[in-house]
């Protein structure tokens, strides 16, 4: 209860005493790069794999043959877009990005840099997590539809290369009974993750106190208690609403 | 001016100051020394707003820092420079952008007047040269500099320096030392030195507070310093050989 109330108290000093907006469009720009477009590379190779893995395993599972060969795509698809996309991209990064954040901001502490930010009268929380955060939920949303693309086309490559569905079922598949909400929810969890990721990372990075050790229990912790906001977020928002 | 008054701050059961109070004179490089662990970096955080002591005061030219509203907090940190331990440079930015970068976020000058004004900083140091390199490629004397240079920059009244020559090798202790008294002398600043090097104790302390297990033990000048009766500071800086051979 004492972390989850200095986590909220963290997140209101995030807003307190902002410098001026001009700041933080260069900042947020920046961070757009590092969280977002330096994670395109793993972003595709997971989501790509992901496709190709789920294809082949349900035309695997499927023995009747009175199920038509299209619900394989249907299968992929909607997995796709409700789950693996915006979840399993979100988990990846809260180890890609969320570990950076707290390294980063830890490295900061122990070396006196978020010291002298106070000290010239910055507030330093502000200045240095909110363009992260905001650069999380732009990027995010962005890379868990890239991520959505890349694991359909996946499972389109895998299935048609090994035979296993034709390309003409895989497309009649993906059009069928199509529910253009999954898109509008996966992108509200991938918002969601991505403040999430953020703000524990940051608030993990931010109260390092010590040495090079601490900084690397600090990303630690960052990854494990992201991952499993995410995934009782995921659990939360599905409740919620599906 | 800055004045102390009964500074009390305490760590869970473990007290770190106790009723610390003293003065700091424009001009002057005043110096607080003590061993490890005597309080002399929290008093230092004390005075520059990182740490809330319990109990005291920190006047700045009799303004209160600690209980001020937030424009006089706001207005005494502008006119204060800090030097930490390690330089505590911004790793993403070049050396020129760290020195820039209080201007950047704290004035409303030209870009062509604060690159003016961070270039005449970085020669005031010497370090014109290294101006695009990254804190990464410079060493561990240059981050000071660069981390001085920053500290004036905005040109200071009050100008803060913990442990500056932590990690150098004897000479370019002795130029640190130098260029911080020179600053002093040059911008009539009030400089506030943490240190337990006796280099600089004889060559820059103006004024020195003696810490002792978060007292205030001993006030004085480098030139009676060594005519001191307290034991706890004999003991200090007699630790050194050659100190005490030169005193038998």
């Amino acid at each position: 209860m004492h972390h989850l109330g200095r986590y909220f108290i963290f997140l209101g000093s995030l807003f307190r005493n902002r410098e001026k907006m001009g700041v933080y469009s260069k900042l947020v720009l920046d961070e757009c790069i590092q969280i977002g477009i330096n994670s395109v590379f793993i972003v595709s190779i997971v989501s790509t794999f992901i496709g190709a893995v789920t294809c082949v395993q349900t035309a695997y599972n499927l023995v009747s043959p009175l199920v038509p060969l299209t619900i394989i795509a249907v299968i992929v698809r909607d997995s796709t877009i409700l789950e693996l996309a915006p979840t399993i991209t979100c988990v990846v990064l809260s180890g890609k990005v969320g570990s950076n954040i707290a390294g980063g901001l830890g490295t900061m502490r122990i070396t006196e840099q978020i010291d002298a930010l106070e000290v010239m009268g910055i507030n330093s929380s502000s200045y240095l997590v909110l363009p992260k955060v905001l650069a999380s939920m732009i990027t995010f949303p962005m890379l868990v539809i890239l991520a959505g693309f890349l694991s359909i086309y996946g499972g389109y490559i895998a299935g048609t290369a090994a035979d296993i569905i034709t390309p003409e079922d895989y497309i009649s598949g993906l059009r069928s009974d199509f529910k253009p909400f999954s898109i509008t929810f996966a992108l509200i969890k991938s918002v969601v993750f991505a403040f999430l990721i953020s703000t524990i990372s940051s608030f993990k990075g931010y109260y390092t106190a010590g040495g090079a050790l601490e900084v690397g229990q600090a990303s630690t912790a960052a990854v494990t208690n992201s991952c499993i906001a995410v995934l009782a977020a995921d659990f939360l928002l599905a409740q919620l609403l599906l | 001016m800055i004045e102390i008054k009964n500074i009390q701050k305490t760590f869970g059961e473990r007290t770190i100051l106790s009723g610390i109070s003293g003065k700091f004179l424009p001009g002057d490089t005043s110096l607080i020394i003590g061993g490890s662990g005597t309080g002399k970096s929290v008093l230092l955080k004390c005075m520059i707003g990182l740490i809330k002591p319990e109990e005291g005061q920190v006047l700045y030219d009799g303004r209160d820092f600690l209980t001020g509203d937030e424009d006089t907090q706001k207005a005494i940190r502008r006119e204060m420079g800090v030097l930490f331990q390690g330089g505590a440079l911004f790793d993403s930015k070049t050396v020129l952008e760290n020195v820039r970068f209080p201007l950047d976020m704290l004035t409303n000058m030209a870009t062509s007047e604060k690159m003016e004004r961070a270039q005449f900083c970085l020669q005031r140091v010497g370090l014109e040269n290294a101006a695009d390199r990254m804190p990464s490629e410079i060493s561990g004397g240059m981050k000071k500099r660069v981390g001085i240079a920053r500290a004036i920059v905005m040109n200071p009244k009050y100008l803060f320096c913990d442990e500056p020559n932590s990690g150098l090798d004897p000479l370019t202790s002795i130029k640190i030392d130098e260029l911080i008294r020179e600053i002093t002398d040059e911008f009539k600043i009030t400089t506030v030195v943490i240190t337990h090097d006796m280099n600089s104790m004889m060559e820059i302390g103006e004024k020195i507070m003696f810490l002792y297990q978060g007292k205030k033990m001993w006030e004085g000048s480098s030139s009676t310093i060594t005519q001191s009766k307290v034991a706890e500071l004999n003991e200090f800086i007699y630790a050194n050989k050659l100190l005490r051979d030169t005193k038998a």
